[in-house]
């Protein structure tokens, strides 16, 4: 359109030019949030129709930040594909090197000595923490709270990453678990500063909870927004603390019982109305639980090897066959699918992502609020796009 | 009472505001690079070739160039040509050695896998993190002699990794050298029976691998 097609705004309306403010009136607006969005916790897009500020459609846009990670696995030696996990859900390297280790091991049908199971325990745990402490953060960063909250948990979570330095050589891109235990064995000191840091955490959790669980702005922020009803979860296949939000007692923990859960004592917490409040809530009430476990942990675990003494690094392969490994990460069923042809490579390797999935029901919990409780929800889904888009 | 949630938060950041001037409790930024955390011993970033002098890096290289690395490098960011000759190795044994040997640590993934294949503790994971390059192609490029460092600087960074690798080479190499001297002696005595084909002086004893040792 050239500059002589617009009739001058003196002139009257011609066929280029129409009485804007006669069609502004009920009109829907639609709204790009992201890709670059500090809300979105990275490349994730929402299109949103609004009605004056009232969310009335939001279809979620995702794949910017693929990097074919299954197609990769499929042409990758199953060791090869370990650290690569890493990097799905980077807050999480340690449940997800243990998924994906876990349906190895059920593939080639090793056996995992008692000490890197324990080893394996204390790891998830603390990356529960860890991942549940910066969800906290992240969510109030999200709902306005700017720095405090975040920077506090931040603080918290460094700890937690000095210890998975000092075992693994890595804060984040541990590329720990092996098929059939663990690469290095945790020292006494290790297994002291563990304890130091579990003895401590109960008391970091009170200062937290004395900062937020009773603030009058975040309660007025998130009950009552994005509620989640049991029977939508579960069609869903929503996992994980968003599900047991909506009060479904499941925990894979519990129904799987891997490796050596079934001798722990602790118990599932459940959320009553399926809000954003209650998925904060329950995740708090599951560190205090995670506290537990790892108190139990860290005083039975025995002496031993962390490796199984057949197993192999070079030249390994498995069997002909399929196998499914899943556990209960931090934010839900974290899972890997494997076929073998009895390669050095897996014929197939699919990755069952919980954020993933949880995020596909974004649209159900946000109809009807407005756009910064948008934030908050997509913020109390806890997703990492790095696990979201593979 | 409304708003008493909000003032308990309030106390809370007041007291952790104060708190951070007096003692080190809540005082936990560290001022890089005036300060240094003390980096734990299992820290790793990028590999380097363990030699055993430093006066003569390219003649006492451990790795055999066997490739073993290059093919289970994920990301694939290891290159390595074998020599045409052999050279002798620290121990005076014949073997090939690495022509080329390069790693392009802007794509390696620092996973330490190259670490645990390897059959000959040839390589191992540095500590140096402040490697900046200005020239994005060539400058994080590392060849074989930027790669070289002796095993007294791995023994400085690992203490007890390096420990038991090199007890581990000391027990091989007197292994190799007992089976050596018997076939020697197998040899020399005056037998009709034809001594074993294995195992003369000249070949490499190290040709069985032994089992991939886990990383301490």
């Amino acid at each position: 359109m050239s500059v002589s097609d617009v009739s001058p705004l003196s002139s009257p309306p011609g066929p280029n030019v129409r009485a804007v403010h006669d069609e502004f009136h009920g009109d829907l607006l639609e709204v790009s949030m992201g890709p670059h969005h500090p809300s979105t916790h990275g490349v994730f897009r929402m299109i949103v129709t609004l009605d004056g500020e009232t969310v009335t459609k939001l279809k979620p846009v995702f794949g910017y930040l693929h990097r074919n990670h299954e197609k990769i696995g499929e042409n990758t030696s199953y060791l090869g594909s370990m650290p690569y996990t890493d990097r799905l859900d980077y807050l999480c390297s340690m449940t997800n090197n243990w998924a994906y280790a876990l349906a190895v091991e059920k593939l080639s049908g090793q056996t995992v000595p008692e000490r890197a199971e324990y080893l394996r325990i204390i790891l998830a745990e603390l990356t529960r923490l860890l991942n549940h402490t910066c969800l906290a953060g992240f969510l109030l960063q999200d709902s306005g709270a700017s720095g405090t909250p975040l920077m506090y948990a931040f603080r918290e979570r460094e700890k937690i990453l000095d210890l998975f330095e000092a075992l693994s050589g890595s804060r984040m891109m541990c590329n720990y678990q092996r098929f059939g235990g663990c690469r290095a064995d945790a020292t006494p000191a290790w297994l002291d500063a563990a304890r130091t840091l579990t003895d401590n955490y109960g008391g970091f959790l009170d200062e937290y909870e004395e900062l937020l669980t009773g603030n009058e702005i975040l309660m007025a922020r998130t009950q009552g927004i994005g509620r989640l009803t049991a029977k939508l979860a579960i069609g869903a296949g929503i996992t994980g603390p968003m599900l047991r939000a909506a009060g479904v007692a499941y925990d894979i923990r519990k129904v799987d019982g891997y490796g050596l859960y079934p001798r722990f004592n602790f118990r599932v917490p459940l959320g009553a109305h399926g809000d954003t409040y209650d998925r904060y809530m329950v995740r708090v009430l599951e560190m205090r639980e995670s506290i537990n476990i790892l108190r139990q942990a860290l005083r039975d675990i025995p002496d031993g090897p962390v490796m199984d003494p057949k197993a192999k690094l070079r030249g390994f392969r498995p069997k002909p066959g399929e196998a499914y490994g899943r556990i209960e990460g931090p934010k839900g069923e974290i899972g890997f699918f494997l076929i073998s042809e009895g390669g050095p490579n897996p014929y197939r390797y699919r990755v069952r992502p919980p954020s993933f999935i949880n995020l596909t029901i974004l649209e159900d919990l946000c109809l009807g609020h407005s756009v910064a409780d948008t934030v908050a929800i997509l913020g109390s889904i806890d997703i990492v796009l790095g696990e979201v888009d593979r | 009472m409304l708003g008493t949630g909000l003032i308990q938060g309030l106390a809370v950041t007041a007291r952790n505001f104060v708190g951070s001037f007096h003692g080190t409790k809540r005082f936990v930024t560290t001022q890089y690079p005036e300060e240094r955390t003390k980096l734990p011993e299992a820290y790793r970033n990028f590999p380097f070739l363990v030699c055993e002098s430093a006066d003569d890096p390219m003649g006492t290289l451990r790795c055999v160039a066997c490739q073993i690395c290059e093919k289970e490098c994920p990301p694939q960011c290891i290159y390595i040509e074998k020599s045409k000759d052999k050279k002798p190795d620290a121990n005076g044994k014949m073997q090939i050695y690495p022509a080329v040997f390069d790693i392009d640590i802007a794509v390696c993934m620092s996973c330490q896998i190259c670490v645990e294949v390897c059959p000959f503790d040839a390589i191992e994971m540095d500590q140096v993190f402040e490697i900046a390059a200005t020239d994005r192609f060539t400058g994080l490029m590392m060849d074989r002699h930027a790669l070289a460092k002796p095993n007294g600087y791995f023994h400085q960074i690992h203490p007890t990794q390096a420990e038991e690798v090199d007890s581990r080479l000391a027990a091989e190499r007197l292994a190799a050298e007992k089976k050596a001297q018997a076939a020697a002696a197998a040899k020399a005595a005056p037998r009709p029976a034809p001594a074993p084909p294995a195992q003369s002086p000249g070949a490499p004893s190290a040709q069985a691998p032994k089992p991939a040792a886990p990383a301490a």
